[in-house]
């Protein structure tokens, strides 16, 4: 009867457990989402932010955030999947191999800080650019690579091996094979890695801190040229991201509104991360039922 | 033969970016002592940090090295037996219908970024700590609850994917011998998978460990050995966080913020070591 008690007792225990789990969760996007929607407005998500005054909106913080995001995808995504083909198809067992893995390893396991710190080095020192969107971009590359080698290294080993053996007996070569039929089968589970991994990036904040600075210049939206330094497309200005723009107005801000914005930036990040992984699921979901129905 | 020049490529920069973020970062970490004459064991054993007095500069590091260790452990070890727990919910309990709820909890929680646990720490944790516990609200305390729910779903996620690797029979065998569903996991499941749930608690103390801005909005950020969990203290990634920016690059003080960033990778590759020490005992 006894271990029958405590069988129960345990069993209490765990669901307990997984209680508090779903609580914390539930609380935590009631509470960002409850605050944050009131503050959310096309005005707020129009103007641009101030320094000062209240009223102040995230315009700027936004765009910023977004364009980080596709110049660091622009960059690690050739790199990260062809360092995922170069893992899969080419890597011989062996030192090298060791090598290589530990290296993505240490890449995925140090810490954001330190990679903002190597960025601030290697991206604002010694090439004197200064606080700019491209050092940012390299900085999160640096933080994201690794993330898409692993998923597409893991997708092309999942494609099954008749596939390319078909290939390779009809006389193809290996890099054409790669190309038109390993490529496309791994391509959704790719995809789907390449989405949650710019979720990652889109919250991203500490490695943003010396690499894109804290500043976003005046931005002039009709100014398309790349070079302008008022452009919003010049690579090489500084630029506040939105989830750095929350550190900052609430670690150094002066104005009277912090809590405003910041509820509302808060919102803004979740959702739209939220959005990257309901997209992630969703484009995987109707990839593999086209692929799977032909 | 184009293809193949091109992903050896991708390959040489990656080993390319890990050698030089170990050169220029142990370089730039020790200049502070080769350099500027800072004394190593001043820095790690002092707790004396006041590298703006010009007459008597100190740069003892050691209340954010206590700080950085105190956070990662205590949080480990509040997030340990929840994420166990629910990753033996999942796997155990409720294999069907609640690794159907509780895996998406997890998956969300992993996408919330660290800011937004700052913010909501520093808006609902610290007030409510200050007026229900004691104290200022910003203390080790805030850190620790703050740091334990975001590594709570590293914790889960590879503590689930050991516990279902687990094969069949020893369940089985352990329920045909007549134990029950906690005898089973307690005498059997949890020992077996320990090496792997130990990775998980590692990984999630590493995740704790580099953690910077989310801490760093809740922890109050004072240069002295907290006295209790109530009080203020710092971590060696929030002096970074708040110091970097309006230091002189170059001088003594932000040099010994690149020894406090080089302290934060080597501790990872530390954290490493000990992953792959904690896998290669892996029994199954």
């Amino acid at each position: 009867m006894k271990s029958k008690t405590a069988d129960r007792i345990a069993t209490g225990v765990f669901v307990a457990i997984a209680i508090i789990i779903i609580s914390i969760l539930v609380g935590l996007f009631s509470y960002i989402l409850v605050n944050g929607f009131k503050h959310i407005s096309w005005e707020f998500l129009t103007t641009p932010s101030s320094n000062i005054r209240a009223g102040g909106g995230i315009r700027d913080q936004l765009f910023n955030s977004f364009y980080i995001l596709l110049i660091t995808m622009i960059i690690a995504i050739p790199l990260g999947v062809g360092g995922g083909i170069y893992m899969a198809e080419y890597a011989k067992p062996g030192k090298i191999t060791d090598i290589i893995r530990s290296c993505i390893e240490v890449l995925a396991s140090l810490p954001s800080i330190v990679i903002g710190m190597f960025g601030l080095l290697m991206f604002v020192n010694i090439t004197g650019w200064g606080y700019t969107i491209i050092g940012g971009a390299l900085a999160l590359t640096v933080f994201n690579l690794p993330v898409i080698v692993r998923v597409s290294e893991d997708s092309i080993r999942n494609v099954p091996r008749d596939l390319k053996e078909a290939s390779l007996a009809l006389g193809i070569t290996h890099w054409h094979t790669i190309k038109t039929v390993l490529l496309p089968s791994a391509f959704p589970s790719i995809l789907t890695g390449i989405i949650l991994a710019a979720g990652r990036v889109f919250g991203e904040a500490a490695a943003l801190l010396f690499t894109a600075g804290l500043s976003t210049p005046r931005l002039d939206y009709a100014n398309w040229n790349p070079f302008s330094d008022q452009s919003p497309l010049n690579i090489f200005r500084p630029a506040e991201t939105l989830a750095v723009h929350i550190w900052s107005v609430n670690t150094q801000g002066l104005i009277p509104d912090v809590e405003a914005v910041s509820n509302g930036s808060a919102a803004v990040l979740v959702i739209s991360v939220l959005l990257f992984n309901l997209l992630a699921r969703w484009i995987g979901r109707i990839i593999t039922k086209k692929m799977t129905a032909n | 033969m184009r293809g193949k020049v091109l992903v050896i490529l991708c390959a040489v920069i990656m080993i390319s970016a890990t050698i030089s973020i170990t050169i220029f970062l142990g370089s730039k970490g020790l200049q502070s002592f080769i350099k500027n004459g800072v004394s190593l064991i001043e820095f790690i054993t002092s707790t004396h940090w006041n590298p703006t007095n010009k007459a008597n500069p100190e740069y003892g590091a050691l209340p954010f090295i206590f700080g950085s260790f105190a956070v990662t452990l205590l949080s480990a070890l509040v997030a340990a037996p929840l994420g166990i727990g629910g990753a033996i919910f999942m796997t155990e309990i409720a294999p069907s219908w609640g690794r159907k709820i509780l895996q998406p909890v997890i998956e969300l929680l992993v996408g919330i970024p660290s800011v937004v646990y700052g913010f909501i720490g520093l808006t609902v944790l610290v007030p409510f700590i200050r007026e229900h516990v004691g104290g200022l609200g910003f203390s080790l305390l805030s850190g620790t609850i703050v740091l334990s729910i975001m590594i709570l779903p590293t914790i889960t996620t590879i503590a689930t994917d050991a516990m279902s690797s687990l094969p069949k029979s020893l369940r089985e065998g352990s329920y045909a011998l007549g134990a029950t569903r906690w005898q089973t996991i307690r005498k059997v499941l949890i020992p077996a998978a320990l090496p792997s749930l130990m990775t998980a608690i590692v990984l999630g103390m590493s995740r704790a460990f580099g953690e910077a801005l989310a801490v760093q909005m809740v922890i109050g950020n004072v240069r002295n050995l907290p006295s209790s969990i109530l009080d203020a203290s710092a971590t060696l990634t929030t002096i970074i966080t708040l110091n970097m920016g309006h230091t002189t690059y170059g001088s003594v003080e932000n040099n010994t913020l690149w020894s406090m960033g080089f302290i934060l990778l080597v501790m990872s590759f530390a954290f490493i070591l000990l992953i792959r020490y904690l896998s290669s005992r892996r029994k199954l």
